[in-house]
């Protein structure tokens, strides 16, 4: 019984894989609808998030007294990555009730709707990853070679993001109170994990349950860090390694388990 | 527990409010049959069509269907109103399962077919609900699947249309091995199927010759 759920999962795994153009097609053309008949369209996204990035930016410079050419990339690169990695789970949440009309109509494999969901994002972040040299630029700040690490390290995150909105596809399916409860978490765990502030600002102790023990420290290290010029210690990527190991075979469990009851939650 | 329509409520163990739609459901469709389901409001038939597609698993019990199922429930699902006409083929052949390579031999004769000329280009919320239906109907029923499943026969467009699109679909179902069609229509149903399936809150009421099926159908209700 448990090996035939994990067969039901894989399969729709794969058969989603094999659609890959159609949630190519699905993914922008969301992008597409969102800013259909305005003139810079996807851009606005990347306009506020740089309006965003230099008001605070500015301000918080001041308040911790750190030169502008180390806060800022950093600040720009962890609240970019951090809207990338919010909005996945964010919309990850509403992933199956959003297609609910497609889900009652057509036998597509259901996983093909987290696929489209994590594709938008990525082609969300792409249009915000303009502000990167920006920034740099404007700080003088170099870019070494390091920076293409962080390429596998967001494929990494990628991984942990669609397994993560996988799960909580199924669970707000059924429990509709579930996104609101993940949005004020996210809201929590922006504050909690230095986005805003340096970890060097931190005193040690906070330290260890404020990088150590938290998660989304560890993942969004993995991309930031790099492109800042610095490699990352390995305990960041062997826990995302062991998250992303420990939260799939989870959620290849629970997909298969609730997958055919999915339909009649929605 | 008898209700007025739909199908049966009860609560589970834990009180919740549970809706059996269908139940105790047994028969076996082979090529050939042209299968009209008939029933009151809420007698389980777009249950029935839903589980046969694959989009409801049956809760209990096993449902083993063979062959590429199609389905014209809903024609316009995934047509974006802000796209013009010609990247909404794309989108609602895509959801349908064509390749783009396979839309972009059909295009033309979608577009031709459809009569929708300049049109084509224009963003669909330009367009008439007639030509609408037209693009809808002109793109979702190019595919030839092996069992097709209709909810209510579809007319759409003014006479002229209307006779070209009876047509097409008389080739549709021509085509296809196994039609199953939910239908209040008798003439629709004697019409298109040999086979008749009566669904009564969720239960076969009875399973037989479109004629005799329909004869008491019609008269008893």
């Amino acid at each position: 019984m448990r090996n035939s759920s994990i067969i039901i999962a894989l399969s729709d795994i794969a058969l989603a894989i094999r659609r890959y153009s159609m949630v190519g097609m699905l993914g922008w053309q969301d992008v597409r609808q969102r800013y259909q008949r305005s003139a810079l369209g996807p851009f606005w996204l990347t306009i506020t998030m740089g309006v965003m990035i230099g008001t605070i930016g500015i301000v918080f410079g001041q308040i911790f007294n750190s030169t502008m050419a180390d806060f800022l990339p950093f600040l720009a690169t962890g609240i970019i990555f951090w809207g990338f990695i919010s909005s996945v789970i964010i919309e990850g949440c509403t992933g199956f009730i959003a297609a609910e009309a497609i889900i009652k109509q057509l036998p597509i494999p259901l996983f093909v709707h987290v696929l489209r969901m994590i594709w938008r994002n990525i082609l969300i972040l792409a249009h915000n990853i303009v502000i990167f040299p920006l920034v740099f630029l404007a700080v003088g700040k170099p870019l070494s070679w390091i920076a293409f690490i962080s390429i596998p390290g967001l494929l990494l995150v990628v991984v942990n993001l669609t397994w993560i909105a996988l799960v909580l596809g199924i669970l707000c399916a059924r429990y509709r109170d579930l996104p609101q409860i993940v949005g004020s978490i996210l809201q929590v765990l922006f504050y909690l994990t230095p986005i805003m502030w340096m970890p060097n600002l931190l005193p040690q102790r906070a330290g260890l349950y404020l990088l150590d023990l938290n998660p989304a420290y560890h993942l969004l290290e993995i991309v930031r860090a790099p492109l800042l010029g610095q490699l990352p210690p390995a305990i960041n990527w062997e826990v995302s390694l062991g998250l992303a190991l420990v939260g799939w075979s989870l959620s290849i469990m629970v997909y298969g388990r609730y997958k055919c009851r999915i339909a009649y939650w929605l | 527990m008898q209700v007025a329509t739909g199908g049966l409520l009860g609560a589970d163990r834990q009180g919740r409010v549970v809706v059996r739609a269908l139940e105790g459901l047994c028969f076996t469709l082979k090529d050939g049959d042209r299968v009209g389901l008939l029933g009151h409001n809420g007698a389980g038939k777009s249950t029935l069509l839903r589980l046969l597609c694959g989009v409801y698993e049956p809760s209990s019990g096993s449902a083993c269907v063979k062959g590429v199922v199609g389905s014209l429930i809903d024609i316009s699902l995934g047509i974006d109103p802000e796209a013009t006409g010609r990247e909404n083929i794309y989108f609602r052949g895509g959801l349908l399962g064509m390749t783009k390579a396979e839309i972009n031999k059909q295009i033309d004769g979608i577009i031709e077919f459809s009569e929708l000329g300049n049109f084509i280009d224009m963003p669909m919320r330009t367009y008439s609900s007639g030509m609408h239906l037209r693009l809808a109907f002109a793109v979702s029923t190019i595919l030839r699947p092996e069992i097709l499943l209709m909810d209510e026969w579809l007319s759409v467009g003014d006479e002229r249309f209307k006779h070209k699109a009876e047509k097409r679909m008389a080739e549709l179902v021509q085509a296809t091995n196994i039609l199953v069609i939910a239908s209040h229509s008798r003439e629709i149903i004697l019409q298109t199927c040999n086979r008749a399936i009566w669904l009564e809150h969720g239960k076969i009421r009875m399973d037989g010759d479109v004629h005799t099926v329909a004869e008491n159908y019609f008269t008893n209700s």
